[in-house]
């Protein structure tokens, strides 16, 4: 294992490269804030810091992990996961490396369903678990659609109640334009789909079931009414596999509650963490 | 030269709006809003009547092909058309030309490697193992292929096929993906060390280095001509230059749709429909299922989004005119096409096994007939002998069918289809 420590990709915020899997994944985290630890896992469109992250940051010490193969000039090291028990084994020699024990988990989407798993591997390394829109399970008439085949403008207005509102700007770029700039935010997104989407290819169920019942941690989900990618009945697959969880409904919002919602997520984040 | 008769045994009876009412020809077109299972029953008929056919007029080899979940083309298992036309061609010196059976969606893999093997036995050794990586629609779509280990899967079945093939010794296999402790084939193919491996492609540089480090024959199966294809061969060729492999022409392959009547203004007449019916229908993908995220790896991803000008032209807007123009079909009276094959085709891209389309689309089984029968009459005599004069050895054609020629185009006069 070895860390780097790399200049900031967001204002005061701290950016480390760390080398687990015997020094051939290299994993980028990024930290910002005060407070008790937070990890963050990003969806499958990468990590972007956001204002929820920002906002976060007041009361925790946000640490944000880039999925193995999303780290810039690290994007073969995904070849050498073979699947899911690799991946979160990498976690959890990633959160020792950092020196994290026992934190807050938020997750998103792909994300949550990989917080999902380490808490349920690791239930010790978890002290509450937060989930945003997971993924994790399959239901034949709640068909999720699978995001990786859309072409950017249906990829936009599955993920993002309104897909042009700014939210939905910073997480896609603009698909008319060919600019270099352009060029390379497509070349991350797709490369981010591609490396996340190896872990729940063709259907994003992969055993969740079988293992859910070791989280001990409290547990929230935060769904958006809207979201058109996960549907909100997913929300009862968690709850009834995870006693005293609860869910909030986040009103006016797809499948990035936290992004589109962000105030109000924020709160009720932070009431739930503390 | 060798020359084959390519079939990919379209549905011929789509919808004229079908473009417009579906979502695609692959994948997702419904079954029963469409098809008829016994329509399709006198489909593969037609398609092995038609294959055997090319056979008794001189082509050199019969090609076959695995799709899935398609209106497009649909030989799920393209060893079971093979096998019928190994028995049908025996005693003939026509290649059996397999492009083949997919290895990443064979598991384990060495199910192809066995049915391979049982059609060169049936054949006398006269079987061409393609051995293709498989279109993303059929890997990552139809058969739930994870688009990252789509190749790394098909690198791995491809040694596991090779040595599977050629082992004096039993041996185990503890591979990635794929794990036999005893692997022991029975049969094994005639041809030794083993028949001679094809590799289709559409371009991709991964590809041209894969075939040229094996030392394979690399097929661009493409349907947008010679002439769009010119940049991405001479790119494979200089692979092959620089590998240091010779400049030996059958190490190129290459697919053309062809159409042949009495004249240029009869081939209009009598196959521009089809021809629009083959671009506009059964392309009808959308364009995001050829590339799932992850099948292509980051260095290929970030040279593709780059060159955007490497995006071919939406078929769609095109009409036969233009097809014809732009080469993506040679069509035309036999001398017409007979030049334009051997100056576009095989000189410019330096092709020495040639592939023809020559049912295309919603072609009934009478016009397929016709056009195959005039291309081996009047257009395949002329274009054999074009790499005669430098000497090359095709390495990659079944040995005893090298020196030898197809049925005589004489045999059809007496006998008939």
């Amino acid at each position: 294992m070895s860390v780097r420590v790399e200049a900031p990709i967001v204002a005061g915020a701290e950016a480390r490269t760390i080398a687990v899997w015997q020094g051939r994944v290299r994993v980028r985290v990024v930290s910002k804030g005060r407070g008790p630890a937070l990890v963050f896992f990003h969806g499958p469109w990468g990590l972007t810091w956001d204002p929820f992250l920002d906002a976060l940051a007041e009361s925790f010490t946000v640490v944000a992990p880039e999925h193995p193969g999303t780290t810039p000039e690290a994007h073969d090291d995904i070849y050498h996961l073979d699947g899911l028990w690799d991946l979160v084994l990498c976690y959890d020699e990633l959160l020792e490396t950092l020196g994290i024990r026992n934190a807050a988990f938020v997750g998103h989407s792909f994300g949550g369903m990989i917080a999902c798993e380490v808490a349920a591997a690791y239930p010790d390394r978890v002290r509450r678990l937060a989930m945003v829109a997971p993924l994790g399970f399959w239901r034949d008439p709640d068909h999720i659609v699978n995001w990786m085949m859309l072409e950017p403008g249906a990829l936009r207005a599955h993920v993002f109640r309104d897909p042009d509102g700014e939210a939905a700007r910073r997480m896609f770029p603009r698909s008319d334009a060919q600019d270099a700039e352009a060029t390379s935010a497509r070349v991350r997104l797709v490369w981010a789909m591609g490396t996340t989407g190896k872990f729940i290819w063709p259907i994003p169920d992969k055993g969740l079931k079988k293992r859910i019942h070791r989280v001990k941690a409290p547990a929230l989900l935060v769904w958006g009414r809207e979201d058109r990618l996960v549907p909100v009945a997913y929300a009862d697959e968690f709850t009834r596999r995870l006693p005293g969880s609860r869910v909030q409904i986040v009103e006016a919002a797809g499948h990035v509650p936290h992004l589109e919602q962000t105030a109000s997520v924020v709160r009720v984040l932070r009431e739930f963490l503390t | 030269m060798k020359i084959s008769a390519f079939h990919l045994m379209p549905y011929r009876e789509l919808p004229a709006d079908f473009e417009q009412r579906y979502e695609s020809v692959w994948v997702t077109p419904p079954w029963w809003e469409l098809a008829d299972a016994r329509r399709v029953g006198q489909y593969y008929n037609w398609t092995l009547d038609e294959l055997q056919y090319a056979a008794k007029c001189g082509f050199d080899g019969v090609c076959t092909n695995e799709h899935h979940q398609n209106a497009y083309g649909f030989m799920p298992s393209p060893n079971l058309m093979g096998s019928v036309l190994a028995r049908a061609t025996n005693g003939t010196n026509v290649a059996i030309v397999q492009m083949g059976a997919t290895l990443p969606t064979s598991n384990p893999p060495l199910r192809v490697a066995e049915e391979y093997a049982m059609l060169d036995c049936i054949s006398g050794g006269r079987l061409v193992a393609g051995l293709p990586l498989g279109s993303p629609m059929d890997v990552n779509l139809c058969y739930g292929i994870t688009p990252m280990e789509h190749r790394e899967r098909y690198r791995e079945a491809v040694e596991l096929t090779l040595k599977a093939w050629q082992a004096r010794e039993i041996f185990s296999w503890n591979g990635r993906y794929f794990q036999l402790a005893t692997v022991n084939l029975w049969p094994r193919p005639i041809q030794e060390p083993h028949p001679p491996v094809w590799i289709p492609g559409s371009g991709s540089i991964s590809t041209f280095d894969f075939a040229v480090e094996h030392d394979v024959c690399y097929c661009f199966l493409s349907y947008s001509g010679a002439k769009s294809a010119k940049t991405m061969m001479d790119g494979y060729w200089r692979v092959v230059t620089d590998k240091g492999r010779d400049r030996n022409p059958y190490r190129a392959g290459f697919l053309q749709l062809v159409v042949v009547a009495e004249n240029d203004a009869r081939a209009e007449e009598k196959y521009a429909r089809h021809v629009e019916y083959f671009y506009h229908k059964c392309l009808h993908v959308p364009a995001m299922w050829f590339s799932p995220p992850g099948n292509q790896d980051y260095r290929s991803l970030v040279a593709t989004l780059n060159n955007p000008v490497r995006r071919a032209e939406n078929p769609k807007s095109l009409r036969y005119r233009d097809f014809v123009e732009k080469g993506f079909v040679i069509a035309g009276s036999p001398a017409t096409v007979r030049d334009r094959l051997k100056e576009e085709v095989i000189k410019s891209l330096r092709v020495g096994n040639l592939m023809v389309l020559l049912q295309i689309g919603s072609m009934p089984h009478e016009l397929a007939l016709e056009n195959i029968e005039l291309f081996g009459r009047e257009v395949l005599p002329d274009l054999r002998d074009v790499w005669e004069d430098e000497g090359w050895v095709n390495h990659w054609w079944p040995e005893r069918l090298r020196q030898r020629t197809g049925a005589l185009p004489a045999g059809i006069a007496a006998g008939g289809a």
